[in-house]
């Protein structure tokens, strides 16, 4: 018998195991801390990194705000070009369509790159019960892939692994040597995968920007796997969130930089690339047919909260990962969603149900860190408490009802407060003997770290004494 | 079959009665911004001169582990695909048809076989290249870039399925960043249509996602060399 477990049950449970684990902790963290020093040097050079905020959060707004009029452009343009737009609700649309195309067109293998929307709907999972073999081709996604395991972290899939762990992986799936050199490892992928990219049929992708005004998609990547996805195979298929939409092909020139050294400190990644249609006339390679699927999947229940809607502005560069201190600390897995860290505490009880996934809003220090981190200006930590404050105000729980009514009550007791505040020393002095025991009314909190001493003296004692002096 | 278009359409118009609340500052404008750019001051900065360009292009490719060289002429720019082949010990190299690469594959040594892409091509014969040759829309200095198209640079795939990738530029195609590039794609392609691929391509191909450390080389080429002819 399996038990049932909530996702906040499972959070508790996951995250427990993994901050024990203070070997891979101080492993991420590490890898995090070099992000850190590359990122500032490449912000550096910007002229105003904080303008070049504000401007990109603006271009977002604009974007983002006139969202049916950028998706119906860019569809006129794009079918223009050959280019065939579905349009999906959910992931049960999107995944119909596709498994659908690949039936019709007769096709064998399917080689795919990055896609965060194809984790969120588990395609891979559809269309390998289909009998149809799936190959990623991203070095991280592939490595996950054979591991049967979700992305650590949306932008580095396998950042918490290490060089002996991948090595035993490849001997046992692909039969390589053991190598201890990460040079070799990322060589025998590329040895892999060189076939796949020439004789798979149908190649799927992802996007990072949609382009309304010519009807295009952007993909930006470093290996060169997502070019070689989109070149031979015939059938390209790009599955794509609709709240990425950018107004003018010109506005890449301020994000593909800023996505660069936001996501990696890179001041560009090394492969952008625009892609308006299947192959046209004249050229010599590229797909016979193209389609774009526009996955909604409760996107426009996100955009129809106008206070959280720049949540959408998101480019998913992945840089309020890499500076959170609970990221850091539970790792990817942990959260159990699609998209992990603080931006993805913000998103996914929109999208798969807030009462379900409220506690991640919980799983923050509220620092900040993330919001000063994000280049497209999304206030991420004080989304985090709307969360937190929308969920009460939907299903409010009795204790906490009860509690605030009483703290509301004794609030207004002058007199009780002044007593009270006057044993609070006392009772601070023994609370050392029933610390972190069953008895202890906050030993939830009190298990793992020390309680603060109190001052001396109360503040209602110093303001006495001040006034007394002042005379 | 468009799927639930109407549906979704429906309720983004329905989200967006309601007007959301802005972060940023509002004008994000620079003093000297235009239209289509109103952020272009705030991004890395590169010098008016062409000799500003160049130095900007000569360090970020030194970061990015491009092999860039300012050539004297085109004959130089041949002996050095020459050198090269040899030291490398190419024995196939592909090109597309094209003023400058074909002038260049007029001065390789006769032992290297060529293959040369014209409207298709066998793509077992380009997997099996040891190099590709291509010209290229424009370089950017700002980034360190070359930006290539499927109508400049032979297609998809010659830029990125070759171990190693060649890409020749005119002086005067060096501009100064990425809003001078797409201004440049505007001009020649807004009109008549825009091919069908434009890539940026920074450096050779790379990867970090083993234990972040730098490999070249992940899925696309191993070294990407730009040469400069007058």
């Amino acid at each position: 018998m399996t038990i049932a477990h909530t996702p906040q049950e499972q959070f508790h449970t996951d995250s427990k195991v993994t901050t024990a684990d203070v070997d891979r902790r101080a492993f991420v963290r590490k890898a995090l801390g070099g992000y850190k020093v590359t990122r500032a040097k490449t912000e550096s050079a910007y002229t105003s990194w904080q303008h070049a905020r504000d401007a990109a959060s603006a271009i977002k707004y604009e974007g983002l705000n006139h969202l049916d009029e950028m998706l119906t452009q860019f569809e006129q343009n794009f079918t223009a070009r050959g280019g065939k737009v579905f349009w999906a609700s959910n992931g049960q649309q999107a995944r119909d369509y596709i498994l659908g195309l690949a039936r019709d067109r007769g096709v064998k293998s399917i080689v795919k790159s990055k896609a965060m929307t194809s984790e969120e709907i588990h395609l891979n999972q559809a269309l390998e019960k289909e009998g149809y073999a799936v190959i990623e081709s991203d070095l991280g996604e592939f490595i996950q892939q054979l591991k049967n395991e979700p992305p650590y972290h949306f932008v580095f899939p396998c950042m918490h692994l290490k060089r002996d762990e991948i090595s035993a992986l490849f001997e046992k799936e692909l039969g390589s040597a053991k190598t201890d050199s990460p040079e070799e490892l990322t060589m025998i992928a590329r040895r892999f995968m060189r076939r796949h990219y020439l004789e798979a049929d149908m190649g799927i992708s992802g996007t990072n920007f949609i382009i309304a005004e010519t009807g295009m998609i952007s993909i930006t990547e470093n290996e060169g796997n997502a070019r070689l996805t989109c070149a031979h195979p015939r059938i390209h298929v790009a599955l794509v969130g609709i709240e990425k939409v950018l107004p003018r092909l010109a506005d890449l020139a301020l994000f593909l930089p800023m996505l660069g050294t936001a996501g990696t400190g890179q001041n560009m990644t090394c492969y952008n690339t625009m892609y308006g249609g299947p192959r046209q006339p004249g050229e010599s390679d590229g797909p016979e047919e193209f389609h774009v699927v526009f996955l909604d999947n409760h996107r426009t229940r996100l955009l129809a909260d106008p206070e959280q809607r720049d949540a959408l502005h998101c480019i998913r560069c992945g840089a309020c990962l890499n500076v959170c201190p609970i990221f850091k600390n539970i790792g990817g897995h942990a959260y159990g969603t699609t998209y992990q860290g603080p931006i993805g505490s913000v998103i996914t009880p929109h999208f798969r149900g807030l009462q379900d996934w409220k506690h991640l809003s919980g799983a923050s220090s509220l620092c900040g860190a993330c919001t000063e981190a994000c280049p497209v200006k999304i206030d991420i930590h004080h989304h985090l408490l709307h969360n937190r404050r929308n969920a009460m105000k939907e299903k409010p729980t009795w204790w906490e009802k009860l509690m605030w009514k009483g703290f509301a009550w004794f609030m207004n007791q002058p007199k009780l407060y002044a007593l009270a505040t006057r044993f609070t020393p006392w009772a601070l002095e023994l609370h050392p003997l029933i610390k972190a025991t069953p008895i202890d009314p906050v030993s939830s909190w009190t298990k793992t770290r020390e309680f603060p001493e109190a001052p001396e003296k109360t503040f209602r004692q110093l303001w006495a004494e001040r006034k007394e002096a002042g005379k | 079959m468009s799927g639930d278009r109407e549906a979704i359409l429906g309720r983004i118009r329905e989200a967006l009665r309601v007007p959301a609340p802005r972060h940023h500052e509002k004008p994000a404008l620079a003093p000297t911004s235009t239209v289509t750019a109103p952020f272009r001051e705030w991004l890395p900065p590169v010098g008016p001169e062409h000799e500003d360009r160049v130095a900007v292009f000569t360090r970020l490719s030194e970061a990015l582990k491009t092999e860039f060289v300012d050539c004297a002429d085109l004959a130089a720019a041949a002996q050095h695909i020459t050198l090269l082949a040899e030291t490398n010990g190419w024995k196939k190299i592909a090109f597309h048809a094209g003023e400058l690469t074909d002038a260049l594959a007029a001065r390789f040594a006769p032992s290297l076989t060529r293959l040369r892409i014209e409207t298709s091509y066998d793509k077992h014969e380009l997997e099996s290249s040891d190099a590709g040759l291509t010209e290229c829309e424009c370089l950017v200095a700002q980034t360190g870039s070359v930006c290539v198209t499927t109508r400049s640079s032979g297609g998809r795939a010659l830029s990125v399925l070759p171990p190693h990738h060649i890409a020749v530029a005119r002086r005067s195609q060096l501009v100064a960043d990425l809003t001078s590039a797409y201004e440049l794609l505007a001009q020649k392609y807004a009109a008549s249509g825009y091919p069908s691929m434009i890539s940026f391509i920074t450096g050779p191909s790379r990867t970090g996602d083993i234990e972040r450390i730098l490999v070249l080389g992940a899925h696309g080429p191993k070294k990407l060399t730009v040469l400069l002819v007058p």
